[in-house]
């Protein structure tokens, strides 16, 4: 087991973890904003399922989030595809969207409470509906201002990806457990460079959201 | 409801309040629907017949369970404590006037609020785990990031008292240490208490994380006696319920903190001091 080896196990490692952190990102930012919207709507009953939904997942662990969707669902007999890493890769990236969706909608209804009081009059004032009020005035606006804690929202949940690692994911962590079971010698080295690929992608993701806020965030 | 809520829709009129009406009600049909889709896949599974509860009612499961929730509690609270006292410590080495001290603090600090905690779980446990043990590993971990975390909320705090009350301070011949512990610390932790258990309870939910490296925490017990009793889904259940329940106590301790807090005169932390989010 030479160095390249060991570089190509780690570069499959962070494939897989940029791979569950895409599919994550995309599905907790439309469920996040699904449940914002509905916990600002003029029906009763979507906002107290949204509340309900957002309070119960937000207060338990991800590990058990994960335990449930890994173990229980296929116990239910729900599954996705014919190969099980598929099937693993797909109950991972349910429970990191379900657990991480509570965290955005959580920030994007704080961003909303910031939205000036007259944005809201204005355009109920010309007629619009509520949710033309939302998605055409509210939420563009209300995206723009949450850019910095949704961001740490997002790094976050790169983190939390690890955690994937348990139920059967080829990921960071996994690649880093292989690693040390071929090359027991070299423990230290593959730890630290297991934590420089998890800091090199957080940095990443800090430049990429440092640039946005730069771009499109709007001081009050 | 905060006031914008209401402010994005009119006061409804009668169309309003028919349409309002017809929508609650699809809505809860679709809500009724998919509760009874997974009650139903429960039925379908055979996770919901008695005698997949029965194990519940044996004392020695019970106590299994209690020992587990125990073991959890028990990784949560030593690591708050060693967590916080490793935030101080290193809001201080930041704080510090000397570049020597500081600059290495900051990089250790952001090193290890960098990575997953479940990496520095792991590299503990597998370092150290013949000696210490995983439920050491376990709170080393968490304590290592947590501490971090906690030291960034310690320091925007201090960072954040009026700077009139240093001035003061050193002005009536306080030494730098004393300026430190007896009026910007007190104050800091005070504003900063609410983020602080809103961490905690970040902490608690990250103690989950010892199933991983066989610490014989909650859910350790739920799967194994889920797969004794062939009844993972009533377990896991209960044992959701368990966490669920300590964790929203928790966190409505935090809340309750929070207003009790406002009530009374703390310094003045606007700005930038409070609004640093627990990292999760």
């Amino acid at each position: 087991m030479d160095f390249l080896a060991l570089l190509e196990l780690f570069g499959s490692g962070v494939w897989g973890t940029v791979k569950l952190f895409t599919v994550t990102l995309v599905g907790s930012l439309v469920l996040g904003t699904i449940l914002a919207a509905m916990r600002v709507s003029p029906t009763p009953v979507l906002r107290i399922a949204a509340s309900a939904y957002i309070n119960i997942v937000r207060n338990t662990p991800l590990t058990l989030v994960m335990f449930f969707c890994a173990f229980g669902l296929p116990f239910l007999d729900i599954r996705f595809g014919d190969s099980s890493s598929f099937n693993s890769f797909v109950y991972a990236t349910l429970a990191l969207t379900a657990y991480t969706a509570c965290f955005v909608a959580e920030t994007l209804k704080a961003g909303i409470a910031t939205i000036p009081v007259g944005q809201a009059e204005a355009a109920r004032a010309i007629g619009l509906t509520f949710n033309q009020t939302l998605t055409q005035v509210i939420l563009p606006q209300a995206f723009r201002t949450v850019i910095p804690p949704l961001g740490n929202v997002i790094i976050a949940m790169l983190k939390n990806t690890s955690i994937a690692s348990a139920f059967n994911n080829r990921e960071l962590i996994s690649a880093m457990r292989n690693a040390i079971e071929l090359r027991g010698d070299l423990v230290i080295p593959i730890l630290f460079g297991t934590a420089v690929a998890y800091l090199i992608l957080a940095l990443i993701l800090g430049r990429i959201f440092s640039y946005l806020e730069r771009k499109l965030v709007i001081l009050r | 409801m905060s006031a914008p809520t209401e402010v994005l829709f009119d006061a409804p009129g009668p169309k309003a309040r028919r349409n309002n009406v017809i929508l609650s009600i699809v809505s809860t049909i679709v809500l009724a629907g998919l509760i009874a889709w997974i009650i139903w896949k429960f039925a379908d599974a055979g996770q919901l017949e008695p005698e997949k509860w029965y194990p519940f009612t044996f004392a020695q499961i019970q106590l299994v369970l209690l020992d587990g929730m125990l073991a959890t509690l028990k990784v949560a609270a030593v690591a708050s404590v060693l967590a916080l006292a490793v935030g101080v410590v290193f809001a201080l080495l930041r704080l510090s006037s000397k570049r020597i001290i500081s600059v290495p603090a900051t990089i250790i600090l952001e090193f290890f609020r960098g990575v997953p905690v479940l990496l520095l779980i792991f590299a503990t446990f597998l370092l150290f785990g013949n000696t210490i043990g995983p439920f050491w590993s376990v709170v080393i971990g968490l304590t290592l990031y947590n501490g971090m975390v906690l030291a960034e909320i310690i320091r925007a705090g201090i960072l954040a008292v009026p700077k009139g009350q240093r001035e003061a301070a050193m002005a009536i011949g306080l030494r730098p240490g004393q300026v430190m512990s007896l009026v910007l610390m007190p104050q800091a932790l005070r504003a900063m208490m609410p983020t602080i258990v809103a961490q905690i309870v970040v902490l608690l939910k990250d103690s989950a994380l010892g199933f991983i490296v066989t610490y014989q925490d909650l859910l350790y017990q739920v799967n194994l006696i889920g797969r004794e009793y062939n009844n993972l889904l009533p377990t896991f259940i209960v044992g959701a319920a368990l966490f669920i329940i300590i964790n929203m106590i928790v966190a409505s301790f935090a809340r309750w903190l929070e207003r009790r807090l406002q009530r009374k005169t703390t310094a003045d932390v606007e700005g930038e001091g409070l609004t640093t989010a627990p990292v999760r």
